[in-house]
This record gives structure tokens, C-alpha cells and sequence, in this order.
């Protein structure tokens, strides 16, 4: 199914950041690296939600929560397996997914934008104020690591491997379904939506399907993302979360598999960096600067890249440079092959 | 007896709100008329209003040279604002413009807490702090200040774009932009004004509520998202049904707080947006369709 140079960059991509724990200094960098790879998970979500059937979220933090809140109440109160409450997790926030999708996907453009938003802040409001289910603002805590069978994740090592394949299966998931048959009604309904209408293309129905597979990315991410810190509080499912994950998808390119994987590694370095040079300059600031760049940062790439940084780099020159490099590398992946 | 003087009070803590939602509601009207753009950093202009004015008080200024200050400033940031950020992404989509503005109501926000911190400014009322007797319910002076200002503003428009020679120009760019550029205006100039013209109005807004909610560096998120609720509710082009929406959803808020539920007191007006939208996608009605009127 792969194409040879989407083959070829996965590959890549797999060796390079299953060799990546092994060079880093320290166990901090692993933990950003798990939280890039579960960001990235949600930024998939949202770029075949908003890249390929051009429909827009900002309230995917919410089926975040929605699935890392279930997974935390089905393995603490009903001990049910970590595995089995992903899967009820994800069946359940798809469910709520589908029928909040049966009008949602009917809005135009910025209808849909506010009434993603107001479902987010409902759901945030929710978790803040049902404090016998959620424990509120004080948070959830107890949480067990994730494990499969007698296979315990609890080392940060052993996690980041399990966060890295689930992101893989991701991508490869979501690449195949760009290219069947449903990824071509969708890539022709966000052209045009009455075209595709006129040429028998369910338009709404394809458009929720596509709503529910990007909640369920967003809910599978929130349920491992709770049993990687073991405590949940609202905070990280707020308002602030949705934009972030708009901000992967859009940085990194729409219309791109490969382009949350490069968002969420720059959304997560700017986070850090801003974090971590600012107060060397100014030694009382804190957050600020984080929120001014980050709130800069989008003003601009959707005033002179509104394609995202993948596609703006497919333009230049580069990208001839880069197919080239690729041709080169598998010609001699062939020849080594056949060699052996 | 009890009950009656219960409910009085939650009207007036309603028609109070419901003042402020109307005033934000009519800035994002005059603008989605006038540009077709939802400006999500319409809230961001009430709070710096709210800010700007407890700052001058702060220095010295006397209260009205202080709201002048403030909604000076305010109306000169949004023209600049818009010059910034909305006018470079003339051909953008809708959701681009929409995440744009998003992007810097952050950015507002980021700033105005490296500037005024994350602690909340409390600002004395205009006149005296002594609560007024109505109907057994009580009323401070400051919420009288909020409906007497809110209904100056109504005024105010109503006169500018009913009988000025730049409110029938900014009226025609709202009904037909080429027709009016046609006409000699420039759309440019009344994009500007229009900004300009709803971010003054806000940051009038914020220093009036300032003394009821004090001023904090995110009040404009909740204020404008609400704005933008009640102005929806006509399609975002009728004057009069944003003002309706405002007041509607003030007391929405107040009773639904008092009556059902103080904790889940955000929540209503959001459930309410999703139900105005829902209703209009599933009724197939077009809020676009909606008479262009300012």
C-alpha cells in the first residue's frame, strides 16, 4: 500500500527516534519525547479532520479528557484491565463523537469552529465541576501504569517504545485510510462540497465518520497520556489544549501524515526552549512569554503559510534536493539487498 | 414574598450582564457586517479597557479622563490590530481568519499578564458603593452605571450609523462592498473604523464592569466568548437581535445560577450556543440568509 518514499521516510523516522532515547543526556528529555509522541497521536487526528476533510476542531482536548477521564474511572473504580478501558474509552468517546457529529458536521466553517469550542469548554466545565466522579480541580490520582497482560510499562523507557509503536500504527492507519477510497470523497468534498455531493458522495456522513476517527486518535492519546502520569487533573484538557493541538496540525501541514510528528516535536521544543532561555533574560518572567510567542507564532504562520511548514517546504527548491537524497538512499537499499 | 424579592434580584444581576454581553455582542456585529470576520480578540479590548482605565486611576487621573484614556487607546489599538493581523490575510478562509484572531487574543493575553500580572485589580465604583433598595432586591449604584452606559452606547451607534455621513458609509460597505467601493469608499478605511469603532465600545464596556468583577488579565476570554454567543443569535448581523441576545443571555446566566445550578453558571450559555447552532443545522436554515442590517 505505501508508496516507496513514504516507506522510506518511515523507516527513517522509526530507526531515528527508536535510537533517540539512547543519545539523550537525560530521563527529562525522554518524558517530552513520550508527550510529543501523544500529541502527535491527537495531531493526526485532527489533520485528517481538518486537512483532509477540511473541517475545523477546537475542542479536541476534550476527547483527550473524555479518554484519559474513562480510562482513569474504568481501571481504578471497575479494575478493569488498562487495555480493555482504552478500547471502552475509545468506544465510548467515538460514540459521543458520532452524535455530537450528526449536527456538528452539518455547520459551515466558523459555525462548526464555535460549536467545537463551546463543546470543549462544556466538557472542561464538566470535569472541573463533577468532583464525586472527576475529584475536580484537586485531580484524580492512583491511576495504574498501563500494561498488557503481565507486561507492566512502568519505566519511562519502556512507555516512550509503546507510545512510539501506537504512533506508528497511527500513521499507518491514517495514511491507509487517506488513500482509500473514503480519503478521496474526503479530499474531494473539502474542494468542493457540492461537487462531491452531485457525484454521490455522502458528503455529511463521510464527514462525521472522519469527526468520530479523529476523536478516537484524541481519546487513545488522553488514555495512555493518564496512565503514563498516573494522576489527572482538568488543567491539561482546557481551552489552551484545543489551540495546541490546532497548532500541531497546522504547523506541521494540514494536508500531511508526517506534519503533526514535526508540529508536535516543534509546538513541545518551542514550549521547552521558551521555558527554559527566557529566564535567563528576564529572570521574573515566566509563562508569559511562552503564551505571547505561542499566540505570535500562530498569527503568523496563517498569515504567510496557511498550508502549514511541510507543504511551504515541498515549494522550495529543497524538496527536488530531498527526492533526490531519497532516490539515492533506496536505489542502494535495493542494491544492498540484492546483494545479500 | 421571599420568592418575589429572589427573583428581582436575579433580574437585575441578569439585566446588569446582560448589559455588558450586549455592548460586546454589537462590536462583533459592527465588524462581521462591515469585514465579514469573527474577531475572537474582541474580549481582549473589554479587558484592556478594564485595565488601562484601573491604570491611569492608579496614577493619579481622574475617573473620566482615565475611561477616555482607556477607550482612546483601546480604539487606536484595534486599528492597529487589525492593520497587524486581519488586513495581510485579506483572501484567507474563514477558519484561517478565525484562528488568526485566536492567535492573538493569546497574545494580548500573554501580554497583558507580563504587564499587569496575574492578580486581580479592584477599581472603586463611580458614585457611592451604598446597594440601592428595589422591590426588596438589592442594586448597586455600579450596575445602574453599567445599564445607563450600556444604553449611551446603543444611542450612540444608532445616531452614528443612522444619521452621520461615515455611519451610512460604513452601513453601505456592510450591505454591498463593491457597490460601495464603486460609491468612493474604501473598504480598507472602513474595516479600519470598524475595528476602531467596536474596540472603543468595548474597553467602554470593561471600565464600567471593572468595579463589579475587578479587572483581570483574562476576563476578555469568557466576556467575548459570551459576546459572541448573543450576537450569533441573530446571525450576527442584526443589531437589534445582539442587543436582545445580550440581555437574554444575562439573565439566562443569572436565573439558571440561581434557580438550577451556581456551578455549571459557564456552562449555559455555551449549552445554548450549541443548541442555536444545532437547531439551525438541522433545520437546514442558513444563518447567512439573514437580512444584512446595521
Amino acid at each position: 500500500m505505501l508508496g516507496t518514499k513514504t516507506k522510506v521516510l518511515l523507516i527513517l523516522w522509526l530507526l531515528f527516534m527508536a535510537v533517540l532515547p539512547f543519545v539523550m543526556p537525560n530521563q527529562y528529555y525522554l518524558g517530552n519525547l513520550i508527550i510529543v509522541g501523544l500529541y502527535t497521536l491527537v495531531g493526526i487526528g485532527l489533520c485528517l479532520l481538518m486537512g483532509f476533510a477540511g473541517q475545523v476542531s477546537l475542542g479536541h482536548a476534550a476527547f483527550y479528557g473524555l479518554g484519559a477521564y474513562s480510562s482513569a474511572l474504568l481501571t481504578v473504580h471497575f479494575d478493569l484491565s488498562p487495555v480493555l478501558a482504552l478500547v471502552a474509552a475509545a468506544v465510548l468517546t467515538g460514540l459521543i463523537a458520532f452524535f455530537l457529529g450528526i449536527p456538528a458536521m452539518r455547520l459551515e466553517e466558523h459555525y462548526l469552529a464555535l460549536a467545537t469550542l463551546g463543546w470543549g469548554i462544556i466538557v472542561f466545565i464538566f470535569f472541573n465541576e463533577q468532583t464525586s466522579l472527576t475529584g475536580g480541580p484537586s485531580g484524580f490520582s492512583g491511576i495504574p501504569y498501563f500494561s498488557i497482560g503481565p507486561l507492566v510499562f512502568s519505566s519511562d523507557m519502556s512507555f516512550y517504545y509503546l507510545v512510539l509503536a501506537v504512533v506508528a500504527l497511527g500513521m499507518l492507519l491514517a495514511y491507509n485510510l487517506v488513500h482509500s477510497r473514503m480519503g478521496r470523497a474526503l479530499r474531494a468534498l473539502r474542494t468542493s462540497e457540492a461537487a462531491a455531493q452531485s457525484l454521490g458522495i455522502a458528503t455529511s456522513r463521510y464527514k462525521n465518520r472522519v469527526f468520530v476517527i479523529s476523536a478516537v486518535y484524541a481519546s487513545i492519546s488522553g488514555s495512555l497520556y493518564c496512565h503514563y502520569v498516573t494522576f489527572i487533573s482538568p488543567s491539561p484538557f482546557g481551552f489552551q489544549a484545543s489551540i495546541e493541538f490546532v497548532l500541531i496540525a497546522v504547523v506541521g501541514g494540514l494536508a500531511s501524515i508526517f506534519g503533526p510528528v514535526f508540529g508536535a516535536a516543534a509546538v513541545i521544543a518551542l514550549t521547552e526552549g521558551v521555558g527554559a532561555v527566557m529566564p535567563k533574560f528576564f529572570p521574573y518572567a515566566g509563562s508569559e512569554f511562552e503564551i505571547i510567542i505561542y499566540g505570535c507564532l500562530l498569527v503568523i504562520i496563517m498569515i504567510f503559510v496557511p498550508e502549514g511548514l511541510t507543504a511551504a517546504l515541498k515549494k522550495k527548491r529543497l524538496r527536488d534536493k530531498i527526492e533526490f537524497g531519497y532516490r539515492l538512499l533506496w536505489r542502494g537499499l535495493k542494491d544492498a539487498s540484492r546483494g545479500c | 414574598m421571599e420568592y418575589a424579592s429572589q427573583i428581582m434580584q436575579y433580574a437585575l444581576t441578569g439585566l446588569t450582564l446582560g448589559g455588558i454581553y450586549s455592548v460586546v455582542a454589537l462590536g462583533f456585529v459592527v465588524i462581521y457586517s462591515v469585514t465579514g470576520i469573527i474577531n475572537f480578540a474582541h474580549g481582549e479590548c473589554v479587558m484592556l479597557g478594564a485595565m488601562v482605565s484601573v491604570s491611569c486611576l492608579g496614577a493619579g487621573f481622574p475617573l473620566s479622563l482615565s475611561i477616555f484614556t482607556a477607550v482612546v487607546a483601546v480604539a487606536v489599538f484595534g486599528i492597529i490590530f487589525e492593520k497587524l493581523t486581519v488586513a495581510p490575510a485579506k483572501k484567507a478562509s474563514a477558519v484561517t481568519l478565525i484562528i488568526i484572531t485566536i492567535g492573538a487574543a493569546i497574545a494580548i493575553r500573554g501580554a497583558a499578564l507580563l504587564v499587569w500580572g496575574a492578580s486581580p485589580y479592584p477599581m472603586p465604583a463611580f458614585t457611592s458603593e451604598q446597594p440601592l433598595y428595589v422591590a426588596g432586591a438589592t442594586v448597586l449604584p455600579q450596575s445602574i452605571w453599567v445599564m445607563a452606559t450600556s444604553t449611551a452606547i446603543f444611542g450612540g451607534l444608532y445616531l452614528l450609523f443612522n444619521k452621520s455621513r461615515t455611519g451610512k458609509a460604513l452601513r453601505a460597505a456592510a450591505m454591498d462592498r463593491v457597490a460601495a467601493l464603486l460609491m468612493g469608499i474604501s473598504p480598507q478605511r472602513m474595516s479600519s473604523l470598524a475595528f476602531g469603532l467596536s474596540a472603543a465600545t468595548a474597553a467602554l464596556a470593561g471600565a464600567v464592569v471593572a468595579p463589579i468583577t475587578t479587572a483581570t488579565y483574562d476576563m476578555g476570554l469568557m466576556l467575548g466568548l459570551k459576546g459572541f454567543i448573543a450576537a450569533s443569535m441573530g446571525g450576527l448581523t442584526s443589531v437589534t437581535w445582539a442587543i436582545l441576545g445580550g440581555f437574554f443571555l444575562g439573565l439566562l446566566e443569572s436565573f439558571g445560577a440561581g434557580l438550577i445550578s451556581s456551578n455549571y453558571k459557564e456552562a449555559f450559555a455555551f449549552i445554548l450556543l450549541i443548541a442555536i447552532l444545532f437547531r439551525n443545522a438541522l433545520s437546514g436554515s442558513r444563518s447567512k440568509t439573514v437580512e444584512k442590517k446595521v
